[in-house]
């Protein structure tokens, strides 16, 4: 029935239509709903039953969980700090939630998920709406069908932006992100640098005071100090040894646990902060072949290497290069980035070696920003974004090293012989 | 006007900017303009600077030898950025001393350079003069733009006056950081070769 439907109102915008300047409007609607009608008939033409609109399918199920701590987590972390003193944020939400009589209590699943979901929704709304309508409208100009890649940047870019996000700066960033970031270069698959990230970047760069510093991860007002809303990065890089020495603290109290960070029921962007849940993806990314797991495991070892290094040579003035290694792998955005931006198949090197490099090189500049430089005290965004730009130089020389081994071995084999 | 003298004019205005189509003098189009009245002074600097060096290299261009051409634009240009800059500091000190080194860097601006060498050499003076008012002013309508931009957007102000209320004083314009450091000029410039390649698709590199 639906589909009789769809095939009546589809006919306007079909070839010789009234209205065919709009077809990939309507292509994009039709395409979502039921898998496009038309096949490739000819011979000698690979089929594969992975298209692009299940690939993205299957990163939006990768998401699953950092979605589920998006609309969690953010509500609990607020709902934590109005426990211990701080004051709901004066506007709508608060109305909202106060008219369903929800409350604020940090015990209850509901209440944290509901708050959670006041900040999270209206962010992943506007991504979608402004971003899609981009992608619209680059679809109508250039004439092509509008590409199921912006469904996964769309859903990213919301989990890594901070709960208190002005949703003006989350229209202007993702515009930054869609417009700059990809269809400057031709669209989707074209891209040199990641969009959501490149977005991101745009929003640090643009508006630092809503994007770093410690009043802006944790959805309630702390200002009278009686909640911390530094991440816990952020104390680390400032206070370092201190920071540190409560981290052991046993009890809970006011340090963290790995086993708490690993978790990720703590204050951060809105879908990063739970390893748990990056592993989830990097799973059903690496099981299904989606997401490169060589790159994922390169970066590991980038920050394996780059974070032990540091811990050998330490500092006396940098407190920060004491924090063992692994714990890099378990703050800010590591795991998230790793699993699902460095992964990025169009803006990662598609040859296997030129992975492995990319990956490592991701995971040491990580450690060296978060560590060395005392301005940033997260550096997933801005070491994934420059192996970006360098991923097509890579790819460039692990092909050369590959035309010489193979010019090499051929020159072994006796005239005639091979 | 004749229609040569004309085309030498307003070419580099669109046509073929300097900036927008040749991309040279990027670096000073990216330090200074993040205001207007810096990019206006820098452009004054540079029309005056580039249309005296084409003259003056235009009326010695037969008694300059091939050998040592460069050195001998290059003390000329040297001569008249050194002028320009005292000028400049006698008369507005205080943008003089926000452009600081880049105005001694008008030297090294390749438009100028590219000027003397591909159009002064070969022509005669008044045209030489006229070609470099004219790529001058290809320079100062990007850069004018380009301050105009950064200017209202990172800072919400025009010419040092408030245009767009800011959110810390109570407005709804919030400045945007990214506007008044480097690469947001680049983007901006960027934008501007897009929309100008847009309406003029000849412009485009040949895939």
């Amino acid at each position: 029935m639906l589909r009789g439907l769809l095939d009546r109102l589809g006919a306007p915008f079909e070839k010789g239509g009234p209205l065919h300047r709009l077809w990939p409007l309507w292509d994009a609607q039709d395409t979502f709903l039921y898998t496009p009608g038309k096949t490739t008939a000819g011979p000698s033409h690979g089929r594969d039953r992975l298209d692009m609109k299940r690939l993205m399918f299957t990163v939006v199920i990768a998401l699953a969980g950092t979605v589920a701590m998006a609309f969690y987590n953010t509500g609990l972390q607020a709902n934590l700090a109005i426990g211990r003193g701080a004051t709901p944020l004066p506007g709508w939400r608060t109305a909202v939630i106060e008219a369903l009589g929800i409350g604020f209590s940090p015990d209850s699943v509901l209440a944290a998920v509901i708050h959670g979901g006041l900040w999270y929704l209206p962010v992943l709304i506007v991504t979608f709406a402004v971003g899609g309508a981009w992608e619209m409208l680059f679809a109508i100009i250039r004439r092509h069908e509008v590409s199921e890649g912006f469904l996964v940047t769309g859903m990213l870019f919301p989990l890594i932006l901070p709960p208190t996000v002005p949703l003006w700066q989350v229209a202007l960033g993702i515009s930054f992100g869609v417009v700059v970031g990809k269809e400057i270069f031709g669209g989707s698959g074209f891209n040199i640098l990641n969009p959501a990230l490149t977005a991101r970047a745009f929003l640090f760069f643009a508006y630092p005071s809503d994007l770093t510093g410690d009043r802006i991860w944790i959805a309630a007002d702390t200002a009278p100090d009686a909640v911390s809303g530094a991440t816990w990065l952020a104390r680390f890089s400032l206070t370092g040894n201190e920071a540190f020495a409560e981290t052991f603290h046993p009890a809970g109290g006011p340090g963290i646990t790995a086993w708490d960070a690993f978790i990720g029921f703590l204050p951060g962007s809105m879908g990063e902060t739970s390893v748990l849940a990056c592993l989830f993806g990097a799973v059903v990314l690496a099981a299904t072949g989606i997401g490169s797991l060589r790159i994922m495991l390169a970066v590991a070892a980038g920050t394996l290497l780059m974070g032990g290094l540091l811990n050998l040579v330490g500092s006396d003035t940098n407190p920060f290069f004491a924090v063992p290694f692994w714990w890099h792998y378990l703050m800010g955005g590591w795991a998230f980035g790793t699993v699902f931006m460095a992964t990025e198949p169009v803006t990662a090197p598609s040859t296997d070696g030129g992975r492995v490099v990319y990956g490592f090189l991701i995971g040491v500049l990580v450690v060296l920003i978060r560590v060395v430089n005392p301005a940033y005290p997260e550096g997933m965004m801005l070491s994934i974004l420059l192996m970006n730009v360098f991923a097509p130089l890579i790819d460039h020389f692990a092909l050369r090293s590959n035309v010489r081994r193979r010019a090499a071995a051929a020159a072994l084999v006796p005239e005639g012989g091979g | 006007m004749a229609s040569e003298t004309r085309r030498v004019l307003m070419d580099p205005l669109i046509h073929n900017n300097p900036i927008a189509l040749q991309v040279l003098g990027i670096c000073s189009a990216l330090a200074v303009t993040t205001g207007m009245q810096t990019s206006v002074v820098m452009s004054a600097a540079v029309v005056a600077v580039i249309a005296l060096s084409n003259l003056s290299v235009s009326l010695l261009r037969n008694m300059i030898p091939t050998n040592i051409r460069i050195i001998v634009q290059l003390t000329i240009i040297a001569s008249l950025v050194i002028v320009t800059d005292q000028i400049l500091k006698a008369y507005v000190y205080e943008i003089s001393k926000q452009l600081s080194v880049f105005v001694g860097l008008i030297i090294t601006n390749c438009i100028i350079m590219g000027r003397a060498e591909a159009f002064a050499m070969q022509n005669p003076p008044l045209k030489s003069l006229i070609d470099g008012i004219g790529n001058g002013m290809g320079y100062a309508a990007i850069l004018l733009v380009v301050g105009a931009a950064r200017e209202v957007f990172g800072a919400g102000t025009f010419w040092g006056i408030p245009v767009l209320p800011l959110a810390s004083e109570g407005g709804w314009f919030t400045p945007n950081g990214l506007m008044s450091l480097s690469p947001g000029a680049f983007f901006v410039i960027g934008f501007l070769i897009w929309i100008l390649r847009t309406f003029r698709p000849e412009q485009n590199e040949a895939e």
